[in-house]
């Protein structure tokens, strides 16, 4: 017992202190999305009424350039936080933002933008059951996706965009994906 | 009496059985298909609670997935393929019980390994105690302490 096998319960208390205080500062809401690196899903989404577009969102929409998808919904609190500053992204002309009216009465997903600014391209209305937002993967609104020249999600943001995480995250891969 | 009694107990069951998440309208005509969605639902994690199944979640995501899951089996697909259609969308966490292959070997054998090294620390900690080993050697008597004992062995015996 010399062997310095009486420190092992220490020992292992002091390896799992370690993973139980880092799990304390990780987000249960931020599940690891499978759909990186791989296509948009196909989609043809109806467009949003009054909005004036004959059109919704398409898959063919996402191709050519990077883009960010942002889920939202009438009904969403967290994306009134954020959307200011979809506004001013929109205005700066940096990358074009497309939206889905998710789980959403169009009418209100209209006068929602109406009422606090429309920062997007085209959106697209995904009625329940939500079809596309399961074919992204959506576990909640807000949810956005920067997607590729080629139409390939790169990468997936989990809740509101604030300023902070735009030009310190979201920005450098977009530039990134640009140069490509 | 008595039986208004056993009446009343049994009226008070039947109103406080747990309420269902799945809505009558988003059930299967076909009672088989239906009971396998059930099935796969209690199966799949509702993404919004986290520690519920779909099955048992009343979160709007959870109906949209009842409801695809439904979709997926009037179509045709099997019980495996449901569960590949969702796992391709939310990953392996939306599995309830996560599945066995390379990346969650730890988590599955993890246990076992920790129980049979306990088992290995003890069983040479009690084999060593058995042979006396471990504990230090008794130092040998000095010549004063060797006449001492000599000497009350010697009055014991008489």
């Amino acid at each position: 017992m010399r062997s310095g096998l009486y420190m092992l319960p220490v020992l292992v208390f002091g390896v799992l202190a370690l993973f139980f205080l880092k799990g304390l500062g990780l987000n249960p809401r931020e599940i690891p999305s499978v759909l990186i690196d791989r296509p948009v899903p196909e989609m043809t989404l109806a467009p949003l009424p009054g909005r004036g577009d004959s059109r919704g969102l398409d898959t063919a929409d996402l191709k050519g350039r990077v883009s960010v998808v942002n889920i939202y919904g009438s009904w969403c609190i967290a994306c009134v936080q954020e959307h200011p500053y979809l506004v001013e992204i929109k205005k700066s002309g940096t990358v074009p933002i497309m939206g889905i009216d998710w789980r959403d009465d169009p009418v209100m997903g209209y006068a929602w933008l109406k009422k606090h600014g429309d920062p997007y391209e085209r959106v697209g209305v995904d009625p329940p059951p939500g079809r596309t937002a399961v074919d992204f993967g959506v576990t909640g609104a807000p949810e956005s996706f920067i997607v590729d020249k080629a139409g390939i999600i790169r990468y997936k943001h989990i809740g509101p965009i604030t300023p902070d995480i735009w030009t310190r995250t979201l920005l450098p891969i977009i530039r990134e994906l640009e140069k490509k | 009496m008595r039986y208004s009694l056993l009446a009343s107990l049994v009226l008070v069951l039947a109103v406080t059985s747990p309420a269902l998440a799945v809505n009558p309208d988003e059930m299967l005509k076909d009672p088989a298909q239906e009971a396998r969605a059930r099935e796969l639902g209690k199966d799949l994690r509702c993404l919004v609670c986290q520690n519920q199944s779909i099955d048992d979640s009343d979160a709007d995501l959870a109906k949209d997935l009842r409801i695809i899951v439904r979709e997926r089996i009037s179509a045709g697909d099997t019980d495996q393929q449901v569960k590949t259609f969702v796992v391709d969308r939310y990953g392996d966490y939306v599995l309830l019980k996560p599945p066995f292959k390379a990346s969650t070997l730890v988590l599955w054998l993890g246990p076992f390994a920790l129980f049979g090294g306990a088992v290995a620390l003890f069983a040479r900690f009690y084999r060593r105690r058995k042979a006396g080993a471990g504990l230090p050697a008794p130092a040998p008597l000095s010549p004063e302490e060797q006449r001492r004992l000599d000497s009350l062995l010697k009055e014991s015996r008489q």
